[in-house]
Protein backbone atom coordinates (compact mmCIF):
# COMPACT_ATOMS: atom_id res chain seq x y z
CA UNK A 1 0.00 0.00 0.00
CA UNK A 2 2.85 2.37 0.79
CA UNK A 3 4.19 1.90 -2.72
CA UNK A 4 0.84 2.62 -4.27
CA UNK A 5 0.21 5.64 -2.09
CA UNK A 6 3.51 7.21 -2.99
CA UNK A 7 2.81 6.61 -6.68
CA UNK A 8 -0.51 8.39 -6.21
CA UNK A 9 1.19 11.20 -4.31
CA UNK A 10 3.84 11.74 -6.93
CA UNK A 11 1.17 11.92 -9.63
CA UNK A 12 -0.96 14.41 -7.73
CA UNK A 13 2.05 16.56 -6.90
CA UNK A 14 3.19 16.52 -10.53
CA UNK A 15 -0.22 17.43 -11.89
CA UNK A 16 -0.87 20.02 -9.20
CA UNK A 17 2.38 21.86 -9.73
CA UNK A 18 2.15 21.55 -13.50
CA UNK A 19 -1.24 23.25 -13.29
CA UNK A 20 0.20 26.02 -11.11
CA UNK A 21 3.35 26.65 -13.12
CA UNK A 22 2.76 25.70 -16.78
CA UNK A 23 0.72 28.81 -17.70
CA UNK A 24 3.38 31.10 -16.27
CA UNK A 25 6.18 29.14 -17.97
CA UNK A 26 4.40 29.24 -21.33
CA UNK A 27 3.95 32.99 -20.96
CA UNK A 28 7.66 33.45 -20.25
CA UNK A 29 8.73 31.21 -23.15
CA UNK A 30 6.48 32.97 -25.64
CA UNK A 31 7.80 36.39 -24.62
CA UNK A 32 11.01 35.29 -26.41
CA UNK A 33 9.10 34.25 -29.53
CA UNK A 34 10.10 36.10 -32.67
CA UNK A 35 6.66 35.62 -34.27
CA UNK A 36 3.80 38.00 -33.55
CA UNK A 37 1.39 35.07 -33.51
CA UNK A 38 1.08 33.55 -30.10
CA UNK A 39 0.86 29.92 -31.24
CA UNK A 40 3.53 29.96 -33.92
CA UNK A 41 7.11 29.61 -32.77
CA UNK A 42 9.25 31.87 -34.95
CA UNK A 43 12.56 31.32 -33.22
CA UNK A 44 14.22 32.82 -30.14
CA UNK A 45 14.40 36.58 -30.05
CA UNK A 46 14.46 39.45 -27.59
CA UNK A 47 12.90 41.91 -30.01
CA UNK A 48 9.76 42.42 -27.89
CA UNK A 49 11.91 43.54 -25.00
CA UNK A 50 13.55 46.06 -27.31
CA UNK A 51 10.17 47.31 -28.50
CA UNK A 52 8.95 47.43 -24.94
CA UNK A 53 11.61 49.91 -23.91
CA UNK A 54 10.64 52.05 -26.91
CA UNK A 55 6.99 52.03 -25.82
CA UNK A 56 6.59 55.29 -23.93
CA UNK A 57 3.10 54.54 -22.64
CA UNK A 58 4.22 51.36 -20.92
CA UNK A 59 7.45 52.86 -19.59
CA UNK A 60 5.57 55.83 -18.11
CA UNK A 61 3.07 53.50 -16.49
CA UNK A 62 5.91 51.40 -15.06
CA UNK A 63 7.49 54.49 -13.53
CA UNK A 64 4.17 55.62 -11.99
CA UNK A 65 3.61 52.13 -10.59
CA UNK A 66 7.08 51.95 -9.07
CA UNK A 67 6.60 55.29 -7.31
CA UNK A 68 3.08 54.45 -6.11
CA UNK A 69 4.23 51.08 -4.81
CA UNK A 70 7.28 52.49 -3.02
CA UNK A 71 5.48 55.38 -1.32
CA UNK A 72 2.35 53.41 -0.41
CA UNK A 73 4.30 50.38 0.87
CA UNK A 74 6.47 52.58 3.09
CA UNK A 75 3.58 54.49 4.65
CA UNK A 76 1.47 51.32 4.91
CA UNK A 77 4.33 49.60 6.76
CA UNK A 78 4.54 52.39 9.33
CA UNK A 79 0.76 52.52 9.84
CA UNK A 80 0.42 48.73 9.78
CA UNK A 81 3.17 48.24 12.35
CA UNK A 82 1.48 50.80 14.61
CA UNK A 83 -1.81 48.96 14.15
CA UNK A 84 -0.15 45.65 15.04
CA UNK A 85 1.25 47.18 18.24
CA UNK A 86 -2.23 48.46 19.09
CA UNK A 87 -3.69 44.99 18.50
CA UNK A 88 -1.10 43.04 20.51
CA UNK A 89 0.28 45.40 23.12
CA UNK A 90 -2.01 48.21 24.06
CA UNK A 91 -4.79 46.21 25.68
CA UNK A 92 -8.30 47.55 25.95
CA UNK A 93 -9.46 50.99 24.98
CA UNK A 94 -12.72 52.50 23.90
CA UNK A 95 -13.52 51.51 20.31
CA UNK A 96 -11.17 48.53 20.20
CA UNK A 97 -13.78 46.18 18.67
CA UNK A 98 -14.34 48.65 15.86
CA UNK A 99 -10.58 48.89 15.35
CA UNK A 100 -10.27 45.10 15.08
CA UNK A 101 -13.08 45.05 12.57
CA UNK A 102 -11.52 47.79 10.47
CA UNK A 103 -8.21 45.89 10.35
CA UNK A 104 -9.75 42.59 9.21
CA UNK A 105 -12.58 43.84 7.00
CA UNK A 106 -10.41 45.16 4.14
CA UNK A 107 -8.84 41.70 3.82
CA UNK A 108 -12.16 40.14 2.81
CA UNK A 109 -13.72 43.15 1.11
CA UNK A 110 -14.35 42.75 -2.64
CA UNK A 111 -12.01 45.09 -4.47
CA UNK A 112 -14.84 46.66 -6.47
CA UNK A 113 -16.46 47.88 -3.24
CA UNK A 114 -13.24 49.27 -1.75
CA UNK A 115 -12.46 51.02 -5.02
CA UNK A 116 -15.94 52.45 -5.50
CA UNK A 117 -16.21 53.69 -1.92
CA UNK A 118 -12.82 55.41 -2.01
CA UNK A 119 -13.63 57.10 -5.29
CA UNK A 120 -16.91 58.41 -3.89
CA UNK A 121 -15.01 59.73 -0.86
CA UNK A 122 -12.48 61.52 -3.06
CA UNK A 123 -15.26 63.07 -5.10
CA UNK A 124 -17.19 64.11 -1.98
CA UNK A 125 -14.06 65.67 -0.47
CA UNK A 126 -13.17 67.39 -3.71
CA UNK A 127 -9.76 65.68 -4.04
CA UNK A 128 -8.23 65.90 -7.50
CA UNK A 129 -7.74 62.29 -8.58
CA UNK A 130 -4.25 61.22 -9.56
CA UNK A 131 -1.03 59.91 -8.04
CA UNK A 132 -1.89 60.65 -4.41
CA UNK A 133 -5.40 59.22 -4.49
CA UNK A 134 -3.99 55.91 -5.79
CA UNK A 135 -1.35 56.02 -3.03
CA UNK A 136 -4.00 56.63 -0.34
CA UNK A 137 -6.15 53.79 -1.69
CA UNK A 138 -3.21 51.37 -1.68
CA UNK A 139 -2.10 52.38 1.82
CA UNK A 140 -5.60 51.75 3.14
CA UNK A 141 -5.84 48.12 2.10
CA UNK A 142 -2.19 47.11 2.35
CA UNK A 143 -1.68 48.48 5.88
CA UNK A 144 -4.13 45.84 7.08
CA UNK A 145 -2.04 43.05 5.52
CA UNK A 146 1.09 44.54 7.14
CA UNK A 147 -0.73 44.68 10.49
CA UNK A 148 -1.62 40.97 10.29
CA UNK A 149 1.94 39.94 9.31
CA UNK A 150 3.62 42.03 12.03
CA UNK A 151 1.01 41.03 14.60
CA UNK A 152 1.82 37.34 14.20
CA UNK A 153 5.49 38.06 14.97
CA UNK A 154 4.73 40.43 17.82
CA UNK A 155 2.60 37.84 19.62
CA UNK A 156 5.59 35.50 20.03
CA UNK A 157 7.90 38.29 21.21
CA UNK A 158 8.87 38.21 24.87
CA UNK A 159 7.60 41.45 26.29
CA UNK A 160 9.61 41.23 29.49
CA UNK A 161 12.73 42.34 27.60
CA UNK A 162 11.19 45.68 26.86
CA UNK A 163 9.78 45.97 30.35
CA UNK A 164 13.21 45.31 31.84
CA UNK A 165 14.64 48.15 29.75
CA UNK A 166 11.88 50.44 30.99
CA UNK A 167 12.45 49.43 34.58
CA UNK A 168 16.05 50.47 34.08
CA UNK A 169 14.83 53.90 33.04
CA UNK A 170 14.58 53.61 29.26
CA UNK A 171 11.67 55.68 27.89
CA UNK A 172 8.96 53.59 26.13
CA UNK A 173 9.59 55.08 22.70
CA UNK A 174 13.30 54.39 22.88
CA UNK A 175 12.92 50.88 24.26
CA UNK A 176 10.70 50.10 21.27
CA UNK A 177 13.30 51.21 18.75
CA UNK A 178 16.22 49.65 20.65
CA UNK A 179 14.70 46.27 21.55
CA UNK A 180 11.37 45.40 19.93
CA UNK A 181 11.94 46.79 16.44
CA UNK A 182 15.18 44.85 15.76
CA UNK A 183 13.42 41.63 16.75
CA UNK A 184 10.29 42.17 14.66
CA UNK A 185 12.23 43.72 11.76
CA UNK A 186 12.04 40.61 9.52
CA UNK A 187 8.25 40.68 9.81
CA UNK A 188 8.17 44.43 9.16
CA UNK A 189 10.29 43.94 6.04
CA UNK A 190 8.09 41.05 4.91
CA UNK A 191 5.09 43.33 5.44
CA UNK A 192 6.73 46.01 3.30
CA UNK A 193 7.38 43.50 0.51
CA UNK A 194 3.81 42.27 0.68
CA UNK A 195 2.49 45.83 0.55
CA UNK A 196 4.79 46.61 -2.37
CA UNK A 197 3.65 43.63 -4.44
CA UNK A 198 -0.01 44.21 -3.56
CA UNK A 199 0.31 47.74 -4.88
CA UNK A 200 2.21 46.53 -7.95
CA UNK A 201 -0.56 44.04 -8.75
CA UNK A 202 -3.65 46.05 -8.08
CA UNK A 203 -5.89 46.77 -11.04
CA UNK A 204 -9.41 47.21 -9.68
CA UNK A 205 -8.87 49.66 -6.82
CA UNK A 206 -6.37 51.71 -8.84
CA UNK A 207 -8.85 51.95 -11.75
CA UNK A 208 -11.37 53.63 -9.46
CA UNK A 209 -8.91 55.85 -7.62
CA UNK A 210 -6.80 57.00 -10.53
CA UNK A 211 -7.05 60.18 -12.54
CA UNK A 212 -5.34 61.82 -15.46
CA UNK A 213 -1.59 61.27 -15.59
CA UNK A 214 -1.58 58.44 -13.06
CA UNK A 215 -2.05 55.35 -15.24
CA UNK A 216 -0.44 52.45 -13.43
CA UNK A 217 1.09 49.44 -15.16
CA UNK A 218 -1.81 47.04 -14.39
CA UNK A 219 -4.28 49.56 -15.83
CA UNK A 220 -2.12 49.87 -18.94
CA UNK A 221 -1.71 46.09 -19.26
CA UNK A 222 -5.44 45.59 -18.80
CA UNK A 223 -6.36 48.04 -21.54
CA UNK A 224 -3.83 46.38 -23.88
CA UNK A 225 -5.18 42.91 -23.12
CA UNK A 226 -8.68 44.07 -24.01
CA UNK A 227 -7.32 44.90 -27.44
CA UNK A 228 -5.77 41.43 -27.79
CA UNK A 229 -2.74 39.41 -26.73
CA UNK A 230 0.48 41.10 -27.79
CA UNK A 231 4.06 39.86 -27.41
CA UNK A 232 5.05 43.11 -25.72
CA UNK A 233 2.66 42.39 -22.87
CA UNK A 234 4.24 38.96 -22.53
CA UNK A 235 7.59 40.72 -22.18
CA UNK A 236 6.30 43.15 -19.49
CA UNK A 237 4.77 40.24 -17.59
CA UNK A 238 8.01 38.26 -17.77
CA UNK A 239 9.98 41.19 -16.38
CA UNK A 240 7.47 41.62 -13.54
CA UNK A 241 7.59 37.90 -12.72
CA UNK A 242 11.40 37.97 -12.75
CA UNK A 243 11.49 40.98 -10.41
CA UNK A 244 9.08 39.40 -7.93
CA UNK A 245 10.93 36.06 -8.04
CA UNK A 246 14.24 37.84 -7.48
CA UNK A 247 12.80 39.72 -4.50
CA UNK A 248 11.43 36.56 -2.90
CA UNK A 249 14.62 34.55 -3.44
CA UNK A 250 16.69 37.37 -1.95
CA UNK A 251 14.36 37.61 1.03
CA UNK A 252 14.36 33.88 1.71
CA UNK A 253 18.16 33.68 1.39
CA UNK A 254 18.49 36.60 3.78
CA UNK A 255 16.21 34.96 6.33
CA UNK A 256 18.11 31.67 6.01
CA UNK A 257 21.38 33.52 6.55
CA UNK A 258 19.96 35.23 9.62
CA UNK A 259 18.70 31.93 11.02
CA UNK A 260 22.09 30.27 10.53
CA UNK A 261 23.80 33.16 12.28
CA UNK A 262 21.31 33.06 15.12
CA UNK A 263 21.88 29.33 15.49
CA UNK A 264 25.61 29.85 15.60
CA UNK A 265 25.35 32.46 18.37
CA UNK A 266 22.99 30.27 20.37
CA UNK A 267 24.96 27.06 19.87
CA UNK B 1 2.20 45.07 31.03
CA UNK B 2 3.77 48.04 32.73
CA UNK B 3 1.33 50.65 33.95
CA UNK B 4 3.51 53.49 32.72
CA UNK B 5 2.76 52.75 29.11
CA UNK B 6 -0.96 52.49 29.72
CA UNK B 7 -1.26 56.23 29.87
CA UNK B 8 0.70 58.95 28.19
CA UNK B 9 0.51 60.67 24.88
CA UNK B 10 2.76 58.14 23.15
CA UNK B 11 0.17 55.39 23.56
CA UNK B 12 -2.63 57.66 22.44
CA UNK B 13 -0.68 58.66 19.35
CA UNK B 14 0.05 55.05 18.38
CA UNK B 15 -3.66 54.26 18.63
CA UNK B 16 -4.91 57.46 17.04
CA UNK B 17 -2.90 57.48 13.82
CA UNK B 18 -3.97 54.12 12.30
CA UNK B 19 -7.43 54.51 13.87
CA UNK B 20 -8.08 57.86 12.23
CA UNK B 21 -6.68 56.66 8.92
CA UNK B 22 -9.08 53.73 8.81
CA UNK B 23 -12.02 55.83 9.98
CA UNK B 24 -11.46 58.38 7.23
CA UNK B 25 -10.44 56.10 4.37
CA UNK B 26 -12.27 52.89 5.16
CA UNK B 27 -15.38 53.52 7.25
CA UNK B 28 -16.41 56.97 6.04
CA UNK B 29 -16.37 55.88 2.37
CA UNK B 30 -18.97 53.21 3.23
CA UNK B 31 -21.25 55.76 4.78
CA UNK B 32 -20.96 57.70 1.54
CA UNK B 33 -21.75 54.61 -0.57
CA UNK B 34 -24.88 53.92 1.48
CA UNK B 35 -25.90 57.56 1.25
CA UNK B 36 -25.39 57.78 -2.53
CA UNK B 37 -27.27 54.53 -3.06
CA UNK B 38 -30.30 56.45 -1.76
CA UNK B 39 -29.87 59.30 -4.21
CA UNK B 40 -31.09 59.88 -7.70
CA UNK B 41 -28.95 59.90 -10.79
CA UNK B 42 -28.37 63.30 -12.35
CA UNK B 43 -26.52 64.69 -15.30
CA UNK B 44 -23.97 66.65 -13.34
CA UNK B 45 -20.64 66.24 -11.67
CA UNK B 46 -20.84 64.40 -9.33
CA UNK B 47 -23.67 62.61 -11.16
CA UNK B 48 -26.18 62.21 -8.35
CA UNK B 49 -28.75 64.21 -6.43
CA UNK B 50 -29.14 65.51 -3.83
CA UNK B 51 -25.65 66.63 -2.90
CA UNK B 52 -25.55 67.59 0.75
CA UNK B 53 -24.27 71.05 1.35
CA UNK B 54 -24.25 72.11 4.98
CA UNK B 55 -23.46 75.69 4.10
CA UNK B 56 -27.06 76.05 2.93
CA UNK B 57 -28.23 75.65 6.53
CA UNK B 58 -30.22 72.95 8.26
CA UNK B 59 -33.46 73.78 6.50
CA UNK B 60 -31.95 72.78 3.16
CA UNK B 61 -30.27 69.76 4.74
CA UNK B 62 -33.59 68.36 5.89
CA UNK B 63 -35.11 69.03 2.55
CA UNK B 64 -32.27 67.07 0.93
CA UNK B 65 -32.72 64.29 3.44
CA UNK B 66 -36.36 63.87 2.53
CA UNK B 67 -35.32 63.55 -1.11
CA UNK B 68 -33.51 60.29 -0.33
CA UNK B 69 -35.31 57.26 -1.63
CA UNK B 70 -35.11 53.53 -1.96
CA UNK B 71 -35.85 53.78 -5.68
CA UNK B 72 -32.48 52.32 -6.63
CA UNK B 73 -33.11 49.23 -4.55
CA UNK B 74 -36.58 48.84 -6.03
CA UNK B 75 -34.96 49.18 -9.45
CA UNK B 76 -32.46 46.42 -8.60
CA UNK B 77 -35.23 44.14 -7.42
CA UNK B 78 -37.29 44.80 -10.54
CA UNK B 79 -34.57 44.20 -13.11
CA UNK B 80 -33.68 40.51 -13.60
CA UNK B 81 -30.15 41.54 -14.69
CA UNK B 82 -29.17 42.29 -11.11
CA UNK B 83 -30.86 39.34 -9.46
CA UNK B 84 -29.34 37.03 -12.05
CA UNK B 85 -25.94 38.62 -11.47
CA UNK B 86 -26.12 37.90 -7.76
CA UNK B 87 -27.36 34.35 -8.24
CA UNK B 88 -24.87 33.59 -10.98
CA UNK B 89 -21.99 35.01 -8.89
CA UNK B 90 -22.91 32.69 -6.04
CA UNK B 91 -23.25 29.75 -8.43
CA UNK B 92 -19.94 30.37 -10.24
CA UNK B 93 -18.11 30.92 -6.96
CA UNK B 94 -19.67 27.76 -5.52
CA UNK B 95 -18.78 25.54 -8.49
CA UNK B 96 -15.24 26.97 -8.57
CA UNK B 97 -14.81 26.34 -4.85
CA UNK B 98 -15.84 22.72 -5.31
CA UNK B 99 -13.44 22.29 -8.24
CA UNK B 100 -10.63 23.92 -6.25
CA UNK B 101 -11.29 21.45 -3.45
CA UNK B 102 -11.16 18.49 -5.86
CA UNK B 103 -7.84 19.66 -7.32
CA UNK B 104 -6.39 21.07 -4.12
CA UNK B 105 -7.03 18.04 -1.93
CA UNK B 106 -4.76 15.55 -3.76
CA UNK B 107 -2.08 18.24 -4.01
CA UNK B 108 -2.23 19.06 -0.29
CA UNK B 109 -2.33 15.35 0.52
CA UNK B 110 0.74 14.69 -1.61
CA UNK B 111 2.56 17.56 0.09
CA UNK B 112 1.68 16.34 3.56
CA UNK B 113 2.93 12.83 2.74
CA UNK B 114 6.12 14.00 1.02
CA UNK B 115 9.48 13.52 2.80
CA UNK B 116 10.04 16.04 5.60
CA UNK B 117 12.92 17.76 3.89
CA UNK B 118 10.79 18.52 0.82
CA UNK B 119 7.89 20.11 2.62
CA UNK B 120 9.22 23.68 3.09
CA UNK B 121 10.15 23.78 -0.61
CA UNK B 122 6.74 22.47 -1.68
CA UNK B 123 5.06 25.05 0.58
CA UNK B 124 7.15 27.77 -1.01
CA UNK B 125 6.22 26.46 -4.46
CA UNK B 126 2.50 26.79 -3.64
CA UNK B 127 2.89 30.32 -2.26
CA UNK B 128 5.19 31.61 -5.01
CA UNK B 129 2.61 31.99 -7.82
CA UNK B 130 0.62 33.99 -5.34
CA UNK B 131 3.21 36.73 -5.33
CA UNK B 132 3.07 37.07 -9.10
CA UNK B 133 0.49 39.47 -10.38
CA UNK B 134 -3.08 38.26 -10.40
CA UNK B 135 -3.68 40.03 -13.71
CA UNK B 136 -0.69 38.29 -15.32
CA UNK B 137 -1.84 34.88 -14.15
CA UNK B 138 -5.30 35.43 -15.60
CA UNK B 139 -3.81 36.82 -18.80
CA UNK B 140 -1.59 33.73 -19.19
CA UNK B 141 -4.75 31.64 -19.64
CA UNK B 142 -6.03 33.71 -22.56
CA UNK B 143 -3.16 32.51 -24.76
CA UNK B 144 -3.85 28.93 -23.72
CA UNK B 145 -7.63 28.86 -23.98
CA UNK B 146 -8.42 30.94 -27.03
CA UNK B 147 -9.75 29.08 -30.09
CA UNK B 148 -6.44 29.25 -31.99
CA UNK B 149 -4.51 28.94 -28.71
CA UNK B 150 -2.15 26.39 -27.27
CA UNK B 151 -4.76 24.03 -25.84
CA UNK B 152 -6.38 23.62 -29.27
CA UNK B 153 -2.93 23.07 -30.76
CA UNK B 154 -2.14 20.48 -28.11
CA UNK B 155 -5.43 18.63 -28.59
CA UNK B 156 -4.88 18.58 -32.35
CA UNK B 157 -1.32 17.31 -31.95
CA UNK B 158 -2.27 14.36 -29.76
CA UNK B 159 -5.21 13.64 -32.06
CA UNK B 160 -8.27 14.08 -29.84
CA UNK B 161 -9.35 17.04 -31.96
CA UNK B 162 -9.46 17.11 -35.75
CA UNK B 163 -7.18 19.75 -37.33
CA UNK B 164 -10.17 21.78 -38.53
CA UNK B 165 -11.83 22.03 -35.14
CA UNK B 166 -11.09 24.54 -32.45
CA UNK B 167 -11.83 24.44 -28.75
CA UNK B 168 -14.39 26.98 -27.62
CA UNK B 169 -13.43 27.57 -24.02
CA UNK B 170 -12.40 31.21 -23.83
CA UNK B 171 -15.34 33.55 -23.21
CA UNK B 172 -17.43 30.85 -21.57
CA UNK B 173 -18.18 30.06 -17.95
CA UNK B 174 -15.77 27.10 -18.16
CA UNK B 175 -12.91 29.56 -18.66
CA UNK B 176 -14.12 31.51 -15.61
CA UNK B 177 -14.09 28.33 -13.50
CA UNK B 178 -10.55 27.56 -14.67
CA UNK B 179 -9.44 31.11 -13.92
CA UNK B 180 -10.90 31.17 -10.41
CA UNK B 181 -9.57 27.72 -9.51
CA UNK B 182 -6.14 28.63 -10.84
CA UNK B 183 -5.96 31.99 -9.08
CA UNK B 184 -7.27 30.88 -5.71
CA UNK B 185 -5.79 27.37 -5.50
CA UNK B 186 -3.10 28.40 -2.95
CA UNK B 187 -5.89 29.61 -0.62
CA UNK B 188 -7.38 26.12 -0.76
CA UNK B 189 -4.15 24.13 -0.55
CA UNK B 190 -2.52 25.88 2.42
CA UNK B 191 -5.22 25.27 5.07
CA UNK B 192 -5.77 21.73 3.73
CA UNK B 193 -2.06 21.05 3.98
CA UNK B 194 -1.95 22.45 7.52
CA UNK B 195 -4.77 20.10 8.57
CA UNK B 196 -3.38 17.02 6.78
CA UNK B 197 0.16 17.56 7.99
CA UNK B 198 -0.97 17.53 11.63
CA UNK B 199 -2.65 14.18 11.08
CA UNK B 200 -1.01 11.18 12.72
CA UNK B 201 0.00 8.72 9.97
CA UNK B 202 -0.06 5.82 12.43
CA UNK B 203 -3.87 6.08 12.53
CA UNK B 204 -3.99 4.92 8.91
CA UNK B 205 -1.50 2.15 9.59
CA UNK B 206 -3.58 0.95 12.52
CA UNK B 207 -6.70 0.88 10.34
CA UNK B 208 -4.80 -1.02 7.69
CA UNK B 209 -3.48 -3.55 10.22
CA UNK B 210 -7.03 -4.16 11.35
CA UNK B 211 -8.01 -4.97 7.76
CA UNK B 212 -9.64 -1.71 6.70
CA UNK B 213 -9.36 -1.18 2.93
CA UNK B 214 -7.37 1.97 2.00
CA UNK B 215 -10.30 3.77 0.40
CA UNK B 216 -12.53 3.20 3.40
CA UNK B 217 -9.73 4.30 5.74
CA UNK B 218 -9.39 7.45 3.67
CA UNK B 219 -13.11 8.29 4.00
CA UNK B 220 -13.45 7.39 7.66
CA UNK B 221 -10.13 8.76 8.99
CA UNK B 222 -8.38 11.21 6.67
CA UNK B 223 -11.40 13.18 5.47
CA UNK B 224 -12.97 13.78 8.91
CA UNK B 225 -9.61 14.95 10.28
CA UNK B 226 -9.21 17.31 7.34
CA UNK B 227 -12.63 18.93 7.82
CA UNK B 228 -11.30 22.13 9.48
CA UNK B 229 -8.92 22.60 6.55
CA UNK B 230 -11.68 21.90 4.03
CA UNK B 231 -14.00 24.46 5.62
CA UNK B 232 -11.30 27.13 5.90
CA UNK B 233 -10.14 26.54 2.32
CA UNK B 234 -13.67 26.71 0.92
CA UNK B 235 -14.42 30.00 2.67
CA UNK B 236 -11.11 31.49 1.54
CA UNK B 237 -11.89 30.65 -2.10
CA UNK B 238 -15.63 31.35 -2.06
CA UNK B 239 -15.63 34.80 -0.41
CA UNK B 240 -13.23 36.57 -2.80
CA UNK B 241 -14.58 34.67 -5.82
CA UNK B 242 -18.11 36.11 -5.37
CA UNK B 243 -16.92 39.69 -5.85
CA UNK B 244 -14.40 38.88 -8.59
CA UNK B 245 -14.13 41.28 -11.52
CA UNK B 246 -10.94 40.59 -13.49
CA UNK B 247 -11.56 36.88 -14.17
CA UNK B 248 -15.13 37.11 -15.55
CA UNK B 249 -14.18 40.21 -17.50
CA UNK B 250 -11.13 38.74 -19.24
CA UNK B 251 -12.02 35.04 -19.48
CA UNK B 252 -15.84 35.09 -19.39
CA UNK B 253 -18.19 35.69 -22.28
CA UNK B 254 -20.61 38.55 -22.70
CA UNK B 255 -23.25 36.38 -21.04
CA UNK B 256 -21.12 35.60 -17.99
CA UNK B 257 -22.88 37.53 -15.27
CA UNK B 258 -20.98 38.27 -12.11
CA UNK B 259 -21.87 41.01 -9.70
CA UNK B 260 -18.41 42.59 -9.58
CA UNK B 261 -18.51 42.97 -13.33
CA UNK B 262 -22.07 44.35 -13.28
CA UNK B 263 -21.01 46.96 -10.73
CA UNK B 264 -17.99 47.92 -12.84
CA UNK B 265 -20.10 48.30 -15.99
CA UNK B 266 -22.78 50.24 -14.18
CA UNK B 267 -20.14 52.63 -12.89
CA UNK B 268 -17.72 53.03 -15.77
CA UNK B 269 -19.97 52.43 -18.78
CA UNK B 270 -23.40 53.65 -17.66
CA UNK B 271 -22.00 56.21 -15.21
CA UNK B 272 -24.89 55.46 -12.88
CA UNK B 273 -23.30 56.11 -9.50
CA UNK B 274 -26.42 55.67 -7.34
CA UNK B 275 -27.27 52.25 -8.85
CA UNK B 276 -23.67 51.00 -8.62
CA UNK B 277 -23.63 52.11 -4.96
CA UNK B 278 -26.82 50.17 -4.34
CA UNK B 279 -25.25 47.12 -6.05
CA UNK B 280 -22.22 47.48 -3.75
CA UNK B 281 -24.37 47.69 -0.61
CA UNK B 282 -26.30 44.56 -1.59
CA UNK B 283 -23.08 42.70 -2.50
CA UNK B 284 -21.78 43.45 0.96
CA UNK B 285 -25.00 42.21 2.52
CA UNK B 286 -24.75 38.99 0.48
CA UNK B 287 -21.15 38.48 1.62
CA UNK B 288 -21.71 39.27 5.29
CA UNK B 289 -23.30 35.86 5.90
CA UNK B 290 -20.25 33.78 4.78
CA UNK B 291 -17.78 36.28 6.29
CA UNK B 292 -19.40 36.20 9.73
CA UNK B 293 -19.75 32.41 9.52
CA UNK B 294 -16.05 32.14 8.71
CA UNK B 295 -15.02 34.42 11.59
CA UNK B 296 -17.18 32.41 13.94
CA UNK B 297 -15.63 29.18 12.66
CA UNK B 298 -12.08 30.48 13.09
CA UNK B 299 -12.76 31.67 16.61
CA UNK B 300 -14.04 28.21 17.53
CA UNK B 301 -10.95 26.63 15.94
CA UNK B 302 -8.63 28.88 17.93
CA UNK B 303 -10.42 28.08 21.15
CA UNK B 304 -10.20 24.36 20.38
CA UNK B 305 -6.45 24.66 19.79
CA UNK B 306 -5.82 26.17 23.20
Amino acid sequence: MNQRMSWFNVTSLTFGFAFLYLPILILIIYSFNDSRLVTVWGGFSTRWYGELFQNEGIMDAAWVTARVAFVSATIATILGTMAAIVLVRLGRFRGRTLFNGMIYAPLVMPEVITGLSLLLLFVAMGFARGFWTVVIAHITFSMCYVAVVVQSRLITFDESLEEAAQDLGCPPGRSFFAITLPVILPAVLAGWMLAFTLSLDDLVIASFATGPGATTLPIKIYSQIRLGVTPEINAVCTILIALVALGIITASLASKHRMMRARRTVG
Amino acid sequence: MSTRRKSGWGRRLVIAVPYLWLLVFFLAPFAIVVRISLSEVAIAMPPYLPVFDLSQGFEAFWQDLSALSFDNYAWLAGDPLYINSYLSSLWIAGVSTLLALLIGFPLAYGMARAPHSWRPILMMAVILPFWTSFLIRVYAWIGILKPEGLLTLFAQTIGILSPDDQLRILNTNTAVYIGIVYSYLPFMVLPLYAALERMDASLLEAAQDLGCPPLKAFWSITVPLAVPGIIAGCFLVFIPAVGEFVIPDLLGGSDTLMIGRTLWNEFFNNRDWPVSSAVAVLLLLVLIVPIVAFQHFQQRQQEAMR
